[in-house]
């Protein structure tokens, strides 16, 4: 080994171990910020280090460095500015995104050195199955994470979308690439079975992640994110890079902790989700054909729930995805000190998959400043409703649905919040749409329940202005 | 097999091994963070297209090493900072609610 060569492993290694370090900071709140930094610190080294070795080398050819650092500068700049812009709820979307860039240069990467290497030469294959798996891999992350990026974006509809036939496209999206797999490594000098893969790869990702419902787009998302950790990891391989190996590695498998952790939050299971078809998406105002819509509702007006507040000594916020699309978090927490500030118990009981990925809501409140300890997650928060005298739901419908504690329906045994167990109840909606799931809510319906139809953002504004009034 | 296919292979799994066990049990508030922050550290494939561009030396690979390099450098640069934003917001001075201060920082 060269001097140079030494560092440079040595720096490799010493970058792959802030990776590991700072993950493991990212665990708790008080230190994930610095964990992130150190992430950080060891991906610069390991930029830098890189930098250093293909300067000491010297065969990259004038046109190279150009292209080379136009698309690392319009990639900083693009990605940079995104992240900077990006409203905090539509965080989940941007995620997707960068994560489908990530496994679409890796897979840019095994195309590149399959296309280098192997075309007129025979190949081990020690090298043709890593370049196999990382083209595959990175072709399904690419597509599938666009196709969830529309999906959380608007984009592309919500809904599970499935065409006759597309089982059997995907059937044979797979058969094609086994065939293209054994064709590369059997004969790895041909141009064809590459692209046979990659086209085969890019049509699965699109087929997998089309027909899965815009509620389980997070787990997708993780899942994905996963699959490009790998990718990464088998790019690696290709190019013997240790700290690609390393920290593609700790990515799959972080990646798949968390996937089954989100998954676990909804109660489903990750090929449950996989196979997809469950739900009716982000039924914006429209009720699902079919569902009864409950008659016996009570409505009520922006004044009475502001009595209701001024006079509870218990309340309990149940944000939601409705509070999130509306961006409607600063009303929220001005209405909850509004309350506090006259002397009024208030929490926030959050649900673990509330706003639109496990974690969302407390980023959302936490960007307003909402005390840390207000927010309660559901275990605590379901102790706590017996106790509740007013629970103000706000754009929030199937974790607080009680059928899911019943048997036969789309969301049973899903863990919710026993809202329906406070004294009394206040939704805060748009219409009576079903939420993601597809079910009507008999939470709806009960005694103690009233509904104020109304946008969270507009309809906190005239509580706020109504309580005010009765606690002068 | 090789002796650095092995060392990689070796490396590739134990890597694995660390990465379920630093990641056991998750507060669902860091999640999304968490997997934001995950998504930044798959964008050292970023060191992989300096190592293409160096070797490319015709149209092709040229188009093939900008695509790879840009990507990458997306995936990267946007994943950390929209990571730190996010966790910025856990750490910030807890203000008691009844101070009047609003410490909205950005």
């Amino acid at each position: 080994m060269s001097i140079l060569k030494t560092i440079a492993s040595l720096i490799y290694l010493l970058s792959a171990v802030c990776y590991v370090i700072g993950v493991h900071m990212m665990r708790s709140p008080k230190t994930a910020r610095n964990g992130n930094l150190l992430s950080g610190l060891g991906m610069a080294m390991a930029v830098v280090m890189i930098l250093v070795e293909i300067i000491a080398k010297g065969q990259i050819t004038l046109i190279g460095w150009t292209v080379l650092f136009a698309g690392l500068l319009i990639g900083i700049l693009y990605g940079v500015i995104r992240a900077r812009k990006v409203s905090m709820t539509d965080v989940p979307q941007l995620v997707s995104l960068f994560n489908a860039v990530g496994g679409g240069a890796a897979a840019t990467i095994g195309i590149f050195d399959y296309t280098h290497e192997a075309v007129g030469t025979s190949l081990s294959l020690a090298f043709s199955i890593p370049v196999l798996l990382d083209i595959i891999i990175g072709g399904i992350t690419f597509s599938g994470s666009l196709i969830a990026t529309g999906k959380l974006s608007g984009h592309v509809p919500g809904k599970p979308i499935s065409f006759p036939g597309d089982k059997l496209i995907n059937g044979l999206a797979v058969l094609a690439i086994i065939v293209a797999g054994v064709w590369m490594i059997g004969f790895p000098s041909a141009y064809w079975p590459m692209v046979l893969a990659l086209f085969a790869s890019l049509i699965f990702g699109l087929l997998m992640t089309l027909p899965i419902g815009g509620a389980d787009m997070p787990v997708v998302v993780s899942l994905l994110n996963a699959f490009t950790g790998l990718a990464v990891a088998f790019a690696g391989f290709v190019i013997d890079n240790q700290v690609l190996i390393i920290a593609g590695a700790l990515v799959g498998a972080a990646g798949t902790i968390l996937t089954l952790q989100m998954a676990e939050a909804m109660n489903r299971s990750v090929a449950n989700i996989i196979a997809g078809g469950f739900g009716s998406g982000d039924s914006n105002g429209s009720t699902g054909a079919g569902a009864e819509v409950p008659t016996n509702i009570k409505k009520t007006t922006p004044d009475d729930v502001g009595m209701q507040l001024a006079y509870a000594h218990n309340v309990m916020i149940v944000p939601g995805y409705g509070l999130a699309a509306a961006q409607a978090q600063h009303e929220v927490a001005e209405l909850a000190k509004l309350l506090t500030d006259a002397g009024i118990n208030v929490n926030y009981a959050i649900h673990p998959v509330a706003g639109r990925m496990p974690g969302h809501m407390n980023v959302l409140l936490a960007d307003v400043n909402v005390p840390y300890d207000q927010m309660k997650q559901l275990d605590e928060a379901n102790s706590m409703f017996e106790n509740t005298d007013v629970s103000l739901v706000i754009g929030a419908n199937d974790v607080t649905n009680p059928l899911a504690r019943e048997k036969g329906n789309a969301i049973s045994g899903m863990p919710i919040l026993d809202v329906d167990k406070s004294k009394s109840v206040v939704v805060i909606k748009r219409s009576m749409s079903t939420g993601y799931a597809g079910v009507q809510n008999p939470l709806f319906s009960e005694d103690q329940t009233s509904m104020m139809f109304s946008d969270a953002k507009k309809g906190l504004q005239e509580i706020i202005a109504a309580t005010k009034g009765y606690l002068d | 097999m090789s002796q650095e296919l092995y060392t990689n292979l070796a490396i590739f799994v134990l890597s694995l091994l660390v990465g379920f066990e630093v990641m056991s049990k998750i507060p669902s508030t860091l999640q999304t963070p968490m997997m934001s922050g995950a998504n930044a550290i798959h964008g050292v494939v970023v060191v992989g297209a300096f190592v293409i561009a160096a070797e490319a030396s015709s149209w092709y690979f040229y188009v093939l090493a900008f695509l790879a390099a840009f990507f990458a450098a997306v995936n990267v640069a946007g994943g950390y900072t929209v990571t730190d934003r996010m966790l910025g917001m856990f750490n910030r001075p807890k203000k008691q609610p009844d101070s009047a201060d609003k410490g909205g920082d950005k």
